[in-house]
C-alpha cells in the first residue's frame, strides 16, 4: 500500500514531509504496527529545474532543425538555450533544466555549445520529467507535416518538390501554404490568406504546410499518408508547454506533483482498513498523537429522475453480498480529471484515465472501498442483479480478455447478461467511454473467500479483489459512494441523482468487550493505566463507555481481550514493555536419546572425513528407475504430491539413495576429486498414523575418489557400530540388491537386527548418473542403530598377566570366507583366545589355484597366570584342528 | 720414575684433549690405562724402587691414574654431547613442508547455526522436539486459527497429498506447537526445528523446502515481557552481549499480540546500509503471545495458562551468519562450499 504523504496531510496535522522526514515518519509508523517497506521522495532526482518563459525564438544559424531561445527563468538576466523541439513559441511557459540540474534517471544537465551556439540548460519535455501524456493530457502533441522538413525516401523521386511554394497543389484539395502568423495561425495559400483552427503546435512563421482547403485544416503526417521518416522533425514529442498557474523561476516540482513523498507499507491481512488513506491517517494520528480530521461527504444532488425508477438492485446471492450500495450520475462529461487529483493518483501508483474512472480510484484509495462505475445505458432494463455466474457463462472483462465463469464466480448482471465480475473487474460491455452520459457507481462488499477464489481461478488478482478478499467493512460503502458523488459535483463531471440504493444483507452487530486493564497488563507484563488504555482505544476509533469497549466496524480483527491488549501495546510501545526472564516452574530441557544419537553419529562421520549434506525430501518417481528398482518394487509406493512444482519434486522419497547419488554426481561433475558425504535425513513411507507418513530417519553415507573402497567404507560402518557399542555385528554378502554391485554389497546386522546396507553402487546405476567412477554408499537405519545401542560400559580390570602371540596361516578354498574362518577360530578357542586379527590374505606362487592363504594373529592370555608356550600351543593346535575339520583349512 | 709419571700424565692429557671421537678416546684409554698400557708398564717398575720411595711413588701413580680417568670421563661426556648435537642437526626437518593430511568432515553450515541455537535453548530448560513433515492440514492450519479460506491454504501455496486438502507437507513448524500442547504435560518449554515446504520456485532466496525453528513456552503467568526478555537473552548469546534489538507489531493468526523482532544491523550499527536496506535493523523472527483460541482448541484454559511462541527461518540465519548470498548453495552440497565451514 503506497501512501502519498501530501494526501495524508489532508487528514492529520504535523506529519508533512517538511515537519518530519521520511525516515523518522517510517520508523514511528513501523513501531506502531504499520510496517514501512520503503519510502521515496518523488522529486529526489529533480534538482534545479524551474519554470521559464520563452522571450524570443530564432532559428539556429548552423542547423536545419534547432532553435535558439532566450528564456526568462526568474533570474535578472535572460538565459540562452538551444532546443531541437518545434512546438515552442514566444510567450510559452516551459520547464527549464538550468546549468547543473538533474532529472529523473540520474540525467545531469550542464551548459555547453550546440553547433557553436551556447546553451545554458535544456527545455524539458514530459518524459524528461518522468511524466507522460496521461499525467498531462493537454500536453499531447499533434504535429503538422511541415513541408520545409520534407526528406524524400528516394531523393531521386521526391513526392513534394524541393522548390514547392504557396499555392502549389499537393493532391486533391491539399495545397502548399506558408505560415504568416504563427499565433493567429494565418496561412498564405498563394491566392489568399486564411485563418485556420488547428491543434498542431509546431508552426512558426515562414513554415510551409500542407493546407486542406476542403476542411480548412493543416495536414499531419498521417493526413498525407506519409511516413514519419519523411518528416523527421514533425514528431508527437516536444517541450512540455505548461498551462498551470506558475511564473518564471518557480520550482517545477510542486507543479508536476514531484514535491510529494511516497511511503510504501506492508499491511498485514488482518488490517484491510489500512489499505486506505483514511485508515493509515487514523494510525498516523494515533502514532504522532495528532487530531484526525475526517470529512463527511456532502452531495447536492438534484439531477432529473427518481433513482428508484431508474435503477433496481437484486441480490439473489445474498450470502455473498453483505451490502450493495449504488448511486447514479447523469449528464456526465467525460474528460480529464484536475491536476490535483491526477497528481495524487499518480503518487499512489495509479494512472489517471478520465474523470469518472479517476474518481472511483480516488475513492478506493481514500476510503479503501473499491468502487465500480458502469455505463447506465448498457444496464438493460435498469436492473442490476448480483448473482452467481452460470456454469460456462462468458464475460469479456475490461482488459479485453474473455473469461469463462462457473457458479463459484459472482457477477454483476442486468436482466440479460453479466456486465461485470463482482469485486474483481468490470465488463468491457459496460465500460465508461467518451460518450458515456449516465453512470452507475457501485459501492459494495462481497464475500472475501468467494472473491479470492474467483480471482485465483481466473488468475487475475486485481487491486479491488486484493482488498475484497480480506473482507471489507460493509459500513464503509455508503460514505464511499457519497464521496464519489461529491467529487463528481466538485469536478463538474456530471449531475447526481438524489437518493441511494442500499441493499443490506447483514445485521450490523458491533463487537463489545469489557475493558479488563488488569488482564491486559498481566498478559503484557506492563503497568499501563486504564485511563491511558482508554485514550489509546479512543484515538483508534473505539468507543469506551464505562468499562465497555465498542469496536469500530472497520476493526473486524478485534474480538478478544488479547486483541485489545495488542492495541494498547502498539501505542504504549512494544519497546516500552519491560524485558523479564521466565519465572515459574523450571523445566528439564534437553535432547532425546534419538537426538543424542544423531549428534554422536554426525560427529563421528565428520571425524572420519565425511561432510554433511542436506537434500530435498521430494524426488522424481523416475529416480527409482535410476537406482534400478524393478517396476513392481513395493518400495515405489510413495506419498505423491498432487500439486508439485514439477515432476522432479513430486513424490516423497522412500529411499535416500537417489538423493545421495544426485549430490555425488554433482560433485563429480564439478570435478571434485575425493568426496565423502553423509546425510541424516528422512524417508517417508506410506502407512503412518492418521493417514500420515511413517517417517524414518536414515544415516546415509556416500563417497568416491582416492582412499575410498569397500573396506574403507566398511571401516566407517564398523566404527559407527562400535561407537554405539552394538554387539554381534556381522556383515552378510547381498548380491540381490539391484542398486549395488552384486559382489560388493553387504547387509550389516547387530544380532538379528538389520542395520542397513553398504557397498559399491552398481556400475549401471552409476552410469544412470553419468558417473564413470566407483561410488560407495551406505544406508543405515537410525531406529535400528538406536535399538542395538549397547549398555553403558562397566570397567573391566586391566590384564595382569602377559599375553602370548601366535601367528597362524591356513590355506583354504576361495569360497571359504574370512568371516567363516574367524567364526570357527572363536568358537573353538578354549577360553584363552582374546583376539584373532586377520593380517594377510595371499594368493599366488606357492598356493594352489582356487586356494588362498589367510593369516591371523592370535592373542592368548589367561587372567590368573602367566601362560607358558605349551599352554598357548595346545590351544592353537585345537583351533588349527577345528579349521581343518570344519573348513578344510590347513596350516600352511 | 717420577719424571716418567709426569711425562705420562702430560702425554695422556694431550692425547685425550686431541681425541676427535669416541674411537680416539678409547685408543688413548687403552694406550695409557689399559692392562698393557703405558701406566701399567710404569707401575711394573715399582718393584725396583726402594721401600722408602714406594709410598710416595704409589701415591703419585694413583694421582696420575685418577687425573687420566677424570679427563677421559670428561672428554667422553663432551664427545657424546657433540655427537648427539651432530646427530640432531642431521635429523632436522623442513618445518614448512605441509603436515600429513588428516581429513576432517564438515558440519553443514545450516546445522552449525541450528546446533548453536539448540544448545542455547536446551540450556534454558527447553526440550527439542521432532515432528512429522507430512502433516494434517488440521494441525498446520485449523488448530492455528488459519481456517478454511485462509490464503496460505491455497493449492498455489501449499503442497497437498489429498484432493480434500486434508494431508499436506507442513508449511511451517508451527503445527509442532499443537502437537506439543496435545501430548506434553504443562508447563511446556520446547523448540522444534525442522523442514518445511512451500510452493516457491527455486531462486537465490527461495526454495520449496527450507527449515524453520519453532519455539513455545506455556506456563502460568507468562507475559509478553517474558517473551522479550527470553528472546533478548537468546540473541545476546547468538550475537554477543549488548546486541540491540527491537520489537515491532505484526500479525500471525495464532498469536495475539504478535510481533516481529529485529536485531540492529551488524554492518552499519543502525545507521542504515545496503545489508539492512537502509533501515538499520534486520528482521530476525516472528513471535507473539499464544492466541487464546489456540490454547482452547488444545483443551488448555487460557484463563489459567498463557504462553508465547516464536518461529524463524534457519536458512536466512545461517546465510546471514556466513555471508552466503545464494540459497541454492545450501542445497547444492558442493564440497568446495561445505568444506569452508
Amino acid at each position: 500500500m503506497d501512501l502519498s504523504r501530501k494526501w495524508l496531510t489532508e487528514f492529520v496535522d504535523g506529519v508533512s514531509p517538511d515537519e518530519i522526514n521520511d525516515k523518522d515518519f517510517s520508523e514511528a509508523m513501523t513501531l506502531s504496527g504499520s510496517k514501512v517497506e520503503t519510502y521515496r521522495d518523488l522529486g529526489e532526482e529533480i534538482r534545479n529545474v524551474v519554470v521559464g518563459r520563452v522571450l524570443s525564438l530564432e532559428r539556429h544559424p548552423d542547423s536545419d532543425h534547432m532553435w535558439v531561445c532566450r528564456i526568462d527563468a526568474g533570474s535578472s538576466e535572460p538565459i540562452q538555450i538551444v532546443t531541437g523541439a518545434w512546438n515552442v513559441h514566444v510567450g510559452d511557459l516551459v520547464p527549464v533544466a538550468l546549468h547543473k540540474s538533474t532529472l529523473p534517471g540520474g540525467k545531469k544537465i550542464e551548459k555547453g555549445k550546440l553547433r557553436g551556439v551556447e546553451s545554458n540548460g535544456m527545455l524539458c519535455g514530459l518524459s524528461e520529467l518522468g511524466l507522460d501524456e496521461r499525467d498531462f493530457p493537454y500536453a499531447a502533441i499533434t504535429p503538422a507535416a511541415l513541408l520545409n522538413d520534407y526528406h524524400p525516401i528516394d531523393p531521386a523521386k521526391p513526392s513534394i518538390s524541393a522548390d514547392i511554394k504557396p499555392g502549389d497543389k499537393i493532391y486533391g484539395p491539399v495545397v502548399c501554404a506558408r505560415v504568416i502568423d504563427e499565433r493567429a495561425v494565418l496561412l498564405d495559400t498563394g491566392s489568399a490568406q486564411v485563418a485556420v483552427n488547428t491543434p498542431c503546435p509546431n508552426l512558426h512563421n515562414g513554415d510551409l504546410v500542407a493546407y486542406n482547403a476542403k476542411n480548412n485544416s493543416i495536414c499531419t503526417v498521417d493526413d498525407l499518408h506519409a511516413e514519419q521518416r519523411e518528416f523527421p522533425h514533425c514528431i508527437p514529442d516536444g517541450i512540455f508547454i505548461l498551462h498551470e498557474d506558475c511564473a518564471p523561476g518557480d520550482d517545477i516540482k510542486p507543479i508536476i506533483g514531484a514535491d510529494d513523498h511516497v511511503v510504501e507499507f506492508e499491511i498485514t491481512p488482518n488490517r484491510p482498513d489500512c489499505l486506505s488513506i483514511i485508515g493509515l491517517a487514523r494510525e498516523a494520528a494515533a502514532t504522532f498523537d495528532q487530531p484526525l480530521h475526517l470529512h463527511e461527504p456532502v452531495v447536492k444532488g438534484g439531477a432529473d429522475g427518481a433513482l428508484h425508477e431508474l435503477l433496481d438492485v437484486e441480490t439473489p446471492a445474498a450470502d455473498l453480498v453483505p451490502r450493495y450500495t449504488a448511486r447514479m450520475v447523469r449528464n456526465v462529461k467525460i474528460g480529464p480529471s484536475p491536476l490535483w487529483m491526477r497528481q495524487r493518483l499518480r503518487a499512489m501508483g495509479v494512472r489517471p484515465i478520465n474523470n469518472i474512472v479517476d474518481i472511483t480510484n480516488y475513492v478506493m484509495m481514500e476510503y479503501g472501498q473499491p468502487m465500480h462505475a458502469f455505463d447506465y445505458r448498457y444496464v438493460k432494463g435498469g436492473k442490476i442483479i448480483v448473482r452467481r455466474a452460470a456454469e460456462g457463462e462468458e464475460l469479456t472483462t475490461l482488459d479485453g480478455t474473455v473469461r469463462k465463469l462457473n457458479a463459484n464466480h459472482l457477477v454483476i448482471a442486468d436482466e440479460t447478461r453479466a456486465v461485470g465480475l463482482a469485486g474483481i473487474m468490470g465488463g468491457e460491455n459496460s465500460e465508461i467511454v467518451a460518450d458515456t452520459a449516465d453512470v452507475v457507481f457501485e459501492s459494495a462488499t462481497f464475500d472475501g473467500t468467494c472473491i479470492r477464489k474467483g480471482a485465483l481461478a481466473l488468475g487475475m488478482r486485481t487491486e479491488a479483489s486484493a482488498k475484497f478478499e480480506k473482507g471489507l467493512d460493509p459500513m464503509n460503502t455508503l460514505p464511499a459512494v457519497n464521496r464519489a458523488c461529491e467529487l463528481v459535483e466538485l469536478l463538474g463531471a456530471g449531475e447526481v441523482v438524489d437518493g441511494v440504493i442500499d441493499v443490506l444483507n447483514f445485521v450490523p452487530q458491533p463487537t463489545t468487550l469489557p475493558l479488563e486493564s488488569d488482564k491486559i497488563n498481566a498478559l503484557l507484563g506492563t503497568d499501563v493505566d486504564a485511563d491511558e488504555m482508554v485514550r489509546i482505544l479512543r484515538k483508534l476509533g473505539f468507543t469506551v463507555d464505562g468499562n465497555t469497549v465498542t469496536v469500530p466496524s472497520w476493526r473486524g480483527d478485534v474480538r478478544l481481550m488479547a486483541d485489545l491488549a495488542e492495541e494498547v501495546a502498539r501505542f504504549h510501545g512494544y519497546n516500552n514493555i519491560p524485558c523479564t526472564l521466565m519465572r515459574g516452574e523450571t523445566t528439564r530441557g534437553g535432547f532425546s536419546p534419538e537426538q543424542e544419537l544423531e549428534r554422536k553419529l554426525g560427529s563421528l562421520c565428520r571425524s572420519v572425513g565425511y561432510d554433511e549434506i542436506i537434500t530435498y525430501s521430494f524426488i522424481s518417481p523416475t529416480y527409482y528407475d535410476k537406482i534400478r528398482w524393478s517396476a513392481d518394487d513395493k518400495r515405489r509406493n510413495s506419498f505423491t504430491i498432487l500439486n508439485p512444482l514439477g515432476e522432479g519434486t513430486s513424490i516423497m522419497r522412500t529411499t535416500t539413495l537417489p538423493s545421495m547419488l544426485e549430490i555425488l554426481m554433482r560433485n563429480y561433475n564439478y570435478r571434485n576429486k575425493a568426496v565423502r558425504l553423509y546425510e541424516l535425513g528422512k524417508i517417508y513411507l506410506p502407512g503412518g498414523e492418521n493417514g500420515l507418513a511413517d517417517e524414518r530417519k536414515l544415516l546415509t553415507l556416500g563417497a568416491y575418489g582416492d582412499g575410498v573402497d569397500f573396506f574403507r567404507l566398511k571401516g566407517v560402518v564398523e566404527a559407527i557400530l562400535s561407537a554405539v557399542r552394538a554387539e554381534n555385528v556381522r556383515f552378510e554378502a547381498d548380491s540381490a540388491n539391484p542398486s549395488y554391485h552384486p559382489g560388493r554389497c553387504a547387509r550389516v546386522y547387530a544380532g538379528d537386527t538389520l542395520i542397513g546396507t553398504l557397498g559399491q553402487i552398481h556400475p549401471l546405476v552409476a552410469r544412470n548418473y553419468d558417473v564413470d567412477t566407483e561410488l560407495y554408499c551406505a544406508e543405515l537405519s537410525l531406529a535400528a542403530l538406536m535399538s542395538v545401542q549397547g549398555a553403558e560400559p562397566t570397567y573391566m580390570p586391566l590384564p595382569r598377566f602377559p599375553a602370548v602371540m601366535r601367528d597362524i596361516a591356513v590355506v583354504c578354498d576361495e569360497s571359504v570366507t574370512v568371516g567363516q574362518l574367524t567364526d570357527c577360530i572363536r568358537r573353538n578357542a578354549r577360553g584363552l583366545l582374546k583376539d584373532a586379527a586377520l593380517f594377510d590374505i595371499y594368493r599366488g606362487p606357492g598356493i594352489a589355484p582356487g586356494k588362498k592363504s589367510v593369516a591371523f594373529n592370535l592373542t592368548l592370555r589367561s587372567d590368573d597366570r602367566s601362560l607358558t608356550s605349551e599352554d598357548a600351543d595346545a590351544d592353537v593346535a585345537v583351533i588349527l584342528e577345528a579349521l581343518r575339520r570344519e573348513l578344510g583349512a590347513n596350516l600352511r | 720414575m717420577k719424571q716418567q709419571l709426569e711425562q705420562l700424565r702430560a702425554a695422556a692429557l694431550a692425547a685425550i684433549a686431541q681425541a676427535g671421537g669416541m674411537e680416539d678416546l678409547e685408543n688413548a684409554r687403552v694406550r695409557f690405562l689399559g692392562k698393557k698400557g703405558e701406566l701399567t708398564a710404569v707401575l711394573r717398575q715399582m718393584g725396583k724402587l726402594s721401600p722408602d720411595e714406594r709410598p710416595a711413588m704409589g701415591q703419585l701413580a694413583n694421582e696420575v691414574r685418577a687425573v687420566m680417568e677424570k679427563a677421559i670421563d670428561e672428554a667422553r661426556i663432551e664427545l657424546e654431547a657433540a655427537a648427539l648435537e651432530r646427530k640432531l642437526k642431521n635429523e632436522a626437518v623442513d618445518v614448512t613442508v605441509p603436515g600429513e593430511k588428516v581429513t576432517l568432515g564438515h558440519k553443514h553450515p545450516m546445522y552449525i547455526a541450528l546446533d548453536e541455537i539448540k544448545d542455547i535453548f536446551v540450556g534454558m530448560g527447553f526440550t527439542v522436539l521432532d515432528g512429522p513433515e507430512v502433516e494434517l492440514a488440521e494441525l498446520n492450519f485449523d488448530r492455528l486459527n488459519a481456517g478454511e479460506g485462509h490464503p496460505s491454504r491455497d493449492w498455489s501455496d501449499t503442497f497437498y497429498f489429498k484432493e480434500d486438502s486434508s494431508v499436506m507437507l507442513r508449511s511451517q513448524t508451527s503445527p509442532m506447537q499443537v502437537r506439543a500442547m496435545d501430548t506434553l504435560p504443562l508447563p511446556i518449554r520446547m523448540i522444534a526445528p525442522g523442514r518445511v515446504y512451500r510452493k516457491d520456485e527455486v531462486d537465490a532466496t527461495h526454495s520449496p523446502m527450507f527449515h524453520q525453528v519453532e519455539g513455545m513456552v506455556i506456563d502460568k503467568n507468562v507475559t509478553m515481557a517474558d517473551l522479550k526478555g527470553t528472546l533478548n537473552a537468546v540473541v545476546e548469546q547468538l550475537y554477543g552481549k549488548g546486541t540491540q534489538t527491537r520489537f515491532r507489531p505484526h500479525h500471525f493468526p495464532f498469536t495475539e499480540p504478535s510481533c516481529e523482532m529485529d536485531v540492529q544491523c551488524h554492518k552499519c550499527g543502525g545507521k542504515g546500509c545496503p545489508t539492512c536496506k537502509g533501515e538499520g535493523w534486520i528482521e530476525l523472527l516472528g513471535a507473539g503471545m499464544i492466541h487464546p483460541h489456540v490454547l482452547e482448541m488444545a483443551g488448555i484454559d487460557p484463563n489459567v495458562w498463557s504462553g508465547w511462541a516464536f518461529g524463524f527461518g534457519l536458512e536466512r540465519t545461517a546465510m546471514r551468519r556466513f555471508k552466503i548470498d545464494d540459497l541454492r548453495l545450501i542445497f547444492e552440497n558442493d564440497v568446495r562450499f561445505l568444506e569452508q565451514f
